[in-house]
């Protein structure tokens, strides 16, 4: 049955999706910064994913190096550039972010770095059985993809429902100044979501590579605007609307792209989707006002 | 001057209206737009589709373009009645793509093999092919943008911009639709922005869609912040610096990019209003040096702030 073949076709490429965007969404509620510089966090996570492999041979190791320099990366660029920047206009870190983007990609471009080729991430599926049944078949890969997308979840899931931390998170993404006034310590609270936001990047980054078989140094720019259309879908800053809106957007482009081919790539119909859903639901799907 | 050279003021020249129109719309009104690019192409397709495909000449082409840009303007500005902040610059990008996906995916504008063969601007049976003439036409439209930049800024509407920008519930309750003025904004932007493109569709002779796409609308939004947003002499320095900044850095060839986003980032660091907006340090000292005989009161000035 191909439907349910393009279903579970979509919900891997839904998990990359919510790994990318949960990170922004959780920045976006906590700072109102529109973080396109998470895309090169994205990049750095794949790439350091790579290397550690190439190292290590170890696909978990790798992934938790990627984790973790991409979370580092992530605190790094809170704590050395949006921090000076949290009372002034929009625009501001919406630049220094397009500026922080445009060097990191152009940066990993060089040959002590990543060079400008598409590099392999043999990973063959760390061990993940392979699923068949008569209507679908999930390859090791895709069973990849699905688990850790789930772990993690799960796992953030638990950081945000069950810590201090978390609820801080929480306190400062309904009104950050009233949860400083309280008594919530607002620099740890948004470093920890800068790193775990970012760390989510990597990982994703990580996915990616192996799912494609392929690292590049400008794999983050398709990624830099879809995950934006995912956390307005979603409603700006909430993260279970990044799940519903990440699996829609994904059922959505590759129903078309199966049934009607392509009439417009799959980037202009997700923006379609994004313009017509902000004319009738400005707030996103589980936004709130 | 050497062709190279020209080619390079005639771009920059462009560039410099583009950067003079988004400031309309991000300056003024305050509504920041991530798809200022989409008008510039809307602007070079119009004459691009009725140069080659019509025939008609440079005039024709130019005003239409002002024309059907400044409609499109006015019909994609709507989304801004409906979303505001954050979203409307979402939406704006989302403009971005689909703009381009219709030029790369509709036969009629050539698709990703563009429009080819645009002929030069003809004026008394003399052709503007590139040389002083063409220079001397962009820079007389960068005179005209400014102009309209001036006198909206002096007139009723670019109060009432103004007050759309710090606060649209507050101009609503003085009688102020922001619902009109952002779509004049968006309408006055897009039309300014397509008549640079007419003028770059000419210049080069060949339009295609990659040269429209979001990272040039970045590229527009980037010019305008790091010269002074809001006034009528940043955007032009943003954009000399900005677009000449590629070419000038052309001796640290590999890195010219690495330098260009670290020199966003460290304007925003440092000068977030600008390199030479307002209070910025570069236009405080400018301003100083030539009001020397006032500058006793500087102190005083200083501490009001």
């Amino acid at each position: 049955m191909p439907i349910l073949q393009n279903l579970s076709n979509a919900l891997v490429l839904a998990s990359t999706y919510i790994l990318m965007a949960m990170g922004l969404t959780m920045v976006y509620g906590v700072l109102k910064i529109l973080h396109i510089a998470h895309a090169a966090v994205y990049t750095v996570g794949a790439f350091v994913g790579l290397l550690a492999y190439t190292w290590l041979g170890n696909f978990w190791l790798a992934l938790l190096l990627a984790m973790v320099a991409a979370g580092v990366m992530g605190v790094l660029i809170y704590r050395g550039v949006y921090f000076y920047m949290l009372d002034k206009p929009r625009t501001v870190p919406l630049i220094a972010s397009i500026g922080l983007f445009v060097m990191f990609t152009d940066l990993l471009q060089k040959d002590f770095l990543m060079g400008p080729y598409q590099r392999a991430l043999p990973v063959a599926g760390a061990g993940m059985p392979r699923l068949r049944t008569e209507w679908f078949s999930i390859t090791p890969k895709q069973m990849l993809v699905l688990a850790v997308t789930v772990m993690l979840l799960v796992i953030v899931y638990l950081i945000l429902t069950r810590t201090r931390i978390g609820l801080g998170w929480k306190a400062a993404a309904m009104d950050r100044e009233m949860a400083g006034a309280v008594g919530v310590n607002l620099n740890r609270v948004v470093a920890m979501n800068f790193f775990l936001g970012s760390a989510l990047a990597g990982a994703a980054g990580v996915l990616v590579g192996v799912y494609n078989n392929s690292v590049f140094a400008t794999m983050g720019d398709l990624p830099s605007y879809k995950a934006f259309i995912i956390i307005v879908l979603g409603g700006m800053g909430s993260l279970p609307g990044v799940i519903v809106a990440s699996i829609l957007l994904a059922v959505v482009e590759n129903f078309l792209v199966a049934s009607v081919g392509y009439v417009l790539p799959r980037d202009a119909v997700a923006f379609l989707v994004l313009i017509l859903m902000l004319m009738f639901r400005p707030h996103g799907l589980l936004g709130q006002e | 001057m050497s062709g190279y050279l020209m080619s390079v003021a005639v771009f920059v020249g462009i560039w410099v209206t583009l950067a003079l129109s988004l400031n309309i719309l991000t300056g003024y009104a305050g509504q920041v737009s991530l798809g200022h690019a989409a008008f510039f192409g809307i602007g070079a397709y119009t004459s691009a589709v009725l140069a080659v495909r019509y025939g008609q000449p440079f005039g024709v082409d130019f005003l239409a373009a002002i024309l059907v840009t400044g409609l499109a303007g006015t019909v994609l500005g709507l989304p801004s009645l409906r979303v505001r902040h954050d979203f409307l610059v979402l939406a704006t990008m989302g403009v971005n793509f689909v703009v381009v996906a219709v030029f790369k995916y509709v036969d009629f504008f050539g698709g990703a093999m563009g429009l080819v063969n645009i002929p030069a601007p003809e004026f008394f049976g003399t052709t503007f092919r590139g040389g002083v003439p063409y220079l001397l036409l962009v820079w007389g439209y960068v005179v005209v943008v400014w102009l309209v930049s001036w006198y909206i800024s002096k007139t009723w509407v670019g109060l009432a911009f103004h007050t759309i920008r710090l606060d649209e519930d507050a101009a609503a309750a003085v009688g102020v639709s922001s619902a009109r003025f952002k779509i004049y904004a968006f309408g006055i932007s897009a039309a300014l922005a397509g008549g640079a493109g007419s003028l770059y569709a000419h210049f080069i002779g060949s339009v295609f869609p990659d040269t429209f796409v979001f990272v040039e609308s970045i590229a527009i939004l980037s010019m305008i912040v790091f010269g002074g947003v809001g006034t009528l002499r940043g955007p032009i320095i943003g954009a000399i610096i900005l677009k000449a900044a590629p070419e000038l850095l052309r001796f640290v060839q590999d890195y010219r990019f690495t330098i260009y986003g670290a020199l966003l980032v460290l304007m925003m660091l440092f000068q977030p209003m600008g390199l030479i907006g307002e209070g910025s340090w570069l236009w405080r000292n400018l301003t100083a040096l030539f009001r020397r005989p006032a500058a006793s009161q500087q102190p005083q000035q200083e501490v009001a702030q």
